[in-house]
């Protein structure tokens, strides 16, 4: 990276670590749940856009049974939590389970390249869910007592605090030497290796921060929902969704998956007034033309319009 | 004992719409070396094609083939213009993952545009005879998943003759082997490419007919076909129109055979777990033949 580049990069992190700083005022300001909840869905997107963003934007492995780990988080986060452990806790334990069985799945399906990779994570995340929705086919309800007790601004605080610790190790992935490896086996993974980067362990080392994020984000999932069924944070929707704001943003660079989110979470919302799943409609749309004429998604557009405009 | 021959037998007569799914993909793969995951939705569409045409017209559901098919093929050569024409223009290794990434998108839109026209519902064709069963003893065969059955040996049987006979068949084979060697040899490479791409849609078309009629269609049930077509084409390898029925009816086969031991909801599990095996222990043998 260019020292003009870096030096915006860190600009970005520091302008969404202050619109995040920002945000924490909104429950003092605002005492709508419904925009609280419009919010925390945004953070959440955030935080799953940007988890996938590390493995399959920086590493270039297309990760597509990220639900998985989602849902382990979730599913781990939700039982000790109900058991009595204090949800922080709780949800650390769900990253650690997700991170631990990413780097038990890492090392056979790093074996596979580029698009193999990616069918078989999408197979290995579907025998989880089909698995989990075989095995605990109940829905999950909190206890009455936790219902009662229920905050929305503590789930808000969580998913903030979750949006920006994602964002800050992204960002200090920026300048890394393990983010030029990366970077380098996504180019070329041979080149890579024959140039002394160890290829295996940096995938690895990516998918355990990615899988490790996304456990805490299905964490998060589980302490807001007050009833789901426990196969739902497993469906592979979650990852497509990561997918769809982290390429329609911007693959592989720090803002893009947030202003994915951002523009994800909004029409979603405002779509689904009036017609369900429109969303997917347009999205998908959007999407295949950004991987046809785009591959930067926004984040190339934005550079595009401003050297046109001549700065 | 009996249950698992009733068992077996619906295995075989599923494992048959298996391969014929999964030969579309694997033709599709081999010859432009496209990973076209929006191939189960296809088979959907050709799905909804039947049941509407039936709904709406009255067509017997077999004779519905006729019209499915060459518009599955019209389907797939719009579709090959629009999109994977650009795909094709990329070297191998992007070709795998652009395709990935655009079918994967299409796979979106096609559901999408799905549910908005025809609702989430989960539709069949019904016919006169849709009862009707063949009694050999303890065991009953139903008659409209055999006709299935037979359309789609048929099918494959014929897609076979147009391969080895055809003379666009052979330059489809010579470029799915070659294509550099294909186009030095006078081979008009982009045709064969757009050939066989409508062919793969017309096949997922008829596939989705068959669907509709012993099974059933909804915009949803693209993913889980394309995991099918999938796992037969890891099985089976590329190149052999016949060994992917065979391994079609072979993944049936396993799925009923799991059904029976560790109980109907882990049938889906199976052929996933023999799939992430395969693919693990050959990373790119069986695929890249």
């Amino acid at each position: 990276m260019t020292r003009l580049a870096k030096r915006r990069e860190l600009g970005w992190a520091v302008a969404i670590l202050l619109g995040l700083a920002a945000l924490a005022f909104l429950p003092l300001a605002v005492h709508r749940d419904d925009v609280l909840n419009f919010v925390f869905l945004i953070l959440l997107s955030i935080t799953l856009a940007e988890s996938w963003n590390i493995v399959a934007g920086y590493a270039g492995q297309v990760n597509l049974g990220h639900a998985a780990f989602f849902g382990l988080g979730a599913l781990v986060g939700r039982t000790l939590w109900i058991l009595g452990v204090p949800i922080v806790l709780a949800m650390g334990a769900g990253a650690a389970v997700a991170a631990a069985f990413a780097l038990i799945i890492g090392v056979p399906a790093f074996r596979l390249r580029g698009a193999y990779f990616a069918i078989g994570t999408l197979a290995l995340g579907e025998i989880l869910r089909t698995t989990v929705g075989n095995a605990l086919s109940e829905i999950s309800t909190l206890p009455a007592a936790t219902i009662a007790a229920y905050r929305l601004s503590h789930r808000y605080y969580l998913a903030l605090a979750l949006a920006a610790l994602s964002v800050i190790v992204v960002a200090g992935l920026g300048n890394s030497r393990l983010r030029l490896g990366m970077q380098a086996v996504r180019e070329d993974e041979d080149a890579a290796e024959a140039s002394g980067v160890g290829a295996l362990s940096l995938k690895l080392i990516a998918l355990v921060l990615s899988t490790g994020l996304a456990g805490l984000a299905g964490g998060l999932f589980a302490y807001y929902h007050i009833s789901y069924y426990p196969s739902h944070p497993f469906s592979p929707s979650w990852t497509f969704d990561a997918l769809l704001m982290t390429f329609i943003g911007g693959v592989g660079t720090l803002h893009g998956p947030v202003l994915g989110a951002v523009l994800y979470v909004f029409l979603k919302e405002y779509l689904a007034v009036r017609w369900v799943d429109f969303h997917l409609l347009i999205f998908g749309a959007l999407f295949i033309s950004v991987v046809l004429l785009l591959p930067g998604g926004l984040v190339q557009a934005a550079e595009r319009a401003r050297r046109f405009l001549g700065r | 004992m009996n249950a698992l021959a009733q068992q077996l037998i619906l295995g075989v007569l599923l494992g048959g719409l298996y391969g014929l799914a999964a030969v579309g993909l694997s033709l599709v793969f081999g010859v432009l070396k496209v990973l076209n995951v929006a191939h189960g939705e296809l088979i959907m569409l050709g799905g909804y094609g039947t049941f509407w045409l039936v709904t709406l017209l009255g067509i017997d559901p077999f004779a519905s083939l006729l019209l499915v098919v060459p518009l599955s093929l019209l389907l797939g050569l719009g579709l090959y213009g629009a999109l994977f024409a650009f795909v094709v223009r990329a070297d191998e290794e992007a070709r795998v993952r652009t395709s990935l990434l655009i079918g994967f998108g299409l796979a979106l839109v096609l559901h999408a545009l799905a549910v908005r026209l025809w609702t989430a519902d989960e539709r069949s064709v019904v016919t006169p005879y849709g009862g009707a069963v063949i009694v050999l003893g303890n065991l009953s065969i139903p008659v409209v998943r055999l006709m299935s059955l037979a359309v789609a040996f048929v099918l494959i049987g014929g897609l076979h003759l147009l391969l080895t006979h055809w003379r666009w068949g052979k330059a489809i084979r010579a470029t799915a082997e070659d294509w550099q060697a294909a186009l030095l040899t006078g081979i008009d490479v982009r045709r064969a490419y757009l050939l066989a791409f409508a062919i793969g849609t017309g096949l997922a078309g008829a596939a989705g007919s068959l669907v509709s009629v012993g099974y059933s269609v909804s915009p949803s049930i693209g993913l889980e076909w394309t995991l099918k077509a999938l796992i037969v084409v890891v099985l089976a390898g590329l190149g052999s129109v016949i060994g992917t029925f065979v391994a079609g009816i072979f993944l049936g086969v396993a799925e009923a055979l799991s059904a029976a031991v560790f109980g109907g909801p882990y049938r889906e599990v199976v052929g996933l777990v023999i799939f992430v095996v395969v693919l693990v222990v050959r990373p790119r043998g069986l695929f890249g033949r």
